[in-house]
């Protein structure tokens, strides 16, 4: 049997996720170097998007179909990837860093008696074996590691992998149906936070601290993230004063983030904070006190009052997006 | 019902790291260690499952590693669990080796349910409470902000990219749980005495094989500081003249 990479895509409510042309490219990459097939699988009802796939280095996908696992359900979705990695011999599989595929991919490792890597920053090929790089301690350090069982399962995060076009000639979708999906767990709703996007998943992400110097300060952000097209966030202070929800904070006890650019407003700099965020490809910083922590990470800085200072930069950045 | 808590025990946030001599590892001298944060909300769902679920309810803290983890077990039992259980093995475990570990111990107790942290803040792994439940072949909802119990039946709110998951489940099963889901109680003066009265059983965790090599472990490359740009508004428009050009990311 042939050995193969499988790349698990993630849909929500039948339209593929962006870090799954991540997983779906550097799956196709990775296969390369260790010259295997590769295959994508994801499991759903309809989903919209599925050819959209193609264009990053895969020529077949698996759709494992059913109404039921249109919502995610752990038993159902372990049961029929694990059940396929088995069948075609798959060695390698690799999974988005998300809620989806940290949840799913330690039951895949069991069921396939497989060691997992999650969160991985970092992937190489060394003398044949996967070498995966990822954060611990928040990001306050880095691992080095790789896996000594026969099936390998890495999950990569989000926004660092590229979801690089190739094209890989021909491009087939295999759909399965599933029978009898095994629902002992189950999705039953999906609440949206209100709000708008995650930090966990925004390219652009504006954030406060205790500087805003109050939650109803925070209109300030959100009409900054509004013209940038960011997601708040928030320093561990300012969530455990009630000001802000839990699921905006970032840093260590709250979300490791990587995104393109992040806005630090009124936030000293923690060293929990930082771990959390340091990662950013650029960093912006507005806060009163020269000497705060959070200026030693910041690409470019602002030594000042941020009442006076945002609003501006509001405005600026309206004028030029319109 | 028999109820478990998993805890861990890790190194204080504000912990500055330090690579050991092994690059391995990090250099344990002058660490403060803290129960795992997120393995309070643990401790403290137990507690309130027991609360609700009454009767002969027991609650146990069980854990994986050396003889220092004891502090960490007294902090539970403080808190107010019942028994504590020290798994023994001073050698570094990765997930599958702590999950074994644990599941073993949880099936010879015959806990029904198993609330732990949704991830370790020492090596962020996020997956052992997974883990167990399959090993166990119980059901698990991760990353829990709502939980409730009625019966053998479970309804949990996980917290997902832009919202919640609500997942209805049933008994046995593995919750892990996040910030937010409750406020975990301060252990009383009282607590902390009849702590010190509550048994802690010692015993070597069962053999493992890691599947995970650590190969080396570093710091990451420190960011060299840049610009600050000015002190007032009048600074704003060359920082977004250098966002457009410089970073071109707006």
């Amino acid at each position: 049997m042939a050995n193969k990479i499988l790349a698990v895509l993630e849909q929500r409510e039948g339209t593929i996720k962006k870090v799954s042309f991540e997983v779906a490219s550097t799956a196709a990459k990775l296969s390369k170097e260790l010259n295997l097939d590769v295959e994508a699988v994801v499991a759903g009802a309809e989903v919209s998007n599925i050819n959209e796939v193609s264009k990053y280095g895969i020529s077949k996908l698996v759709h494992f179909k059913n109404s039921e696992l249109n919502n995610y359900s752990s038993s159902a979705y372990a049961d029929v990837f694990s059940g396929y990695a088995s069948e075609v011999g798959a060695t390698y599989i690799f999974v988005g860093n998300t809620a989806f595929g940290n949840d799913l991919a330690p039951r895949l490792s069991v069921k396939l008696n497989s060691g997992c890597v999650v969160d991985c920053i970092n992937l190489t090929v060394e003398s044949g074996e996967v070498i995966a790089t990822r954060p611990i301690y928040a990001g306050k350090s880095n691992l080095k590691t790789k896996l000594n069982s026969d099936v390998k399962i890495f999950t990569i995060r989000p926004n660092i992998f590229k979801a690089e076009l190739s094209d890989a000639g021909s491009f087939s979708v295999d759909v399965k149906e599933v029978s009898n999906p095994n629902l002992k767990s189950k999705v039953v709703a999906y609440k949206k936070s209100e709000g708008k996007l995650d930090v966990a998943e925004a390219d652009i992400i504006v954030s406060g601290g205790r500087g805003m110097k109050g939650p109803e300060n925070f209109n300030l952000l959100e009409s900054l993230a509004d013209v940038l097209g960011a997601a708040v966030g928030a320093s561990r202070a300012v969530v455990d004063a009630g000001w802000r929800p839990h699921r905006e904070q970032v840093g260590q006890t709250g979300k490791t983030v990587s995104p393109t650019l992040y806005v630090a407003c009124g936030i000293s700099g923690a060293i929990q904070h930082l771990a959390g965020m340091s990662t950013s490809k650029y960093i912006v910083a507005i806060n009163k006190d020269k000497d705060a922590p959070i200026f030693s990470v910041a690409d470019y800085g602002i030594a000042g009052d941020l009442f006076e200072v945002l609003p501006v930069l509001t405005e600026e950045i309206k004028k030029i997006k319109s | 019902m028999k109820i478990a808590v998993c805890v861990s025990h890790v190194p204080d946030t504000a912990t500055r790291i330090k690579i050991g001599a092994d690059r391995k590892a990090i250099d344990p001298a002058g660490v403060t260690y803290i129960i795992n944060p997120y393995d309070e909300f643990a401790v403290e769902e137990a507690l309130k499952t027991k609360e609700k679920v009454g009767g002969d309810s027991l609650v146990y803290v069980i854990t994986v590693g050396g003889e220092a983890n004891k502090d960490t077990i007294r902090k539970a039992l403080a808190m107010g669990v019942d028994e504590g259980i020290l798994l023994k093995d001073d050698n570094q475990r990765d997930s599958f080796g702590i999950a074994k570990a644990l599941a073993d111990e949880i099936k010879s107790l015959g806990c029904e349910i198993v609330f732990c942290g949704k991830q370790s803040v020492d090596y962020d792994n996020s997956i052992t409470g997974q883990i167990v439940a399959e090993m166990l072949n119980y059901n698990c909802v991760p990353v829990v902000v709502d939980f409730k119990i009625d019966g053998n039946k479970i309804t949990a709110e996980r917290e997902i990219e832009g919202g919640k998951e609500v997942v209805e489940t049933e008994l046995p099963a593995v919750i892990t749980t996040q910030k937010g889901l409750n406020e975990p109680r301060y252990a009383s003066l009282k607590g902390i005495m009849a702590a010190k009265k509550k048994t802690i059983t010692e015993k070597p965790a069962i053999p493992s094989t890691n599947f995970a090599e650590v190969l080396d472990m570093n710091l990451p490359a420190t960011k060299q500081p840049g610009r600050i740009l000015g002190s007032d508004s009048s600074a704003v428009a060359e920082l977004v003249k250098l966002l457009r050009e410089e970073a071109k990311v707006i």
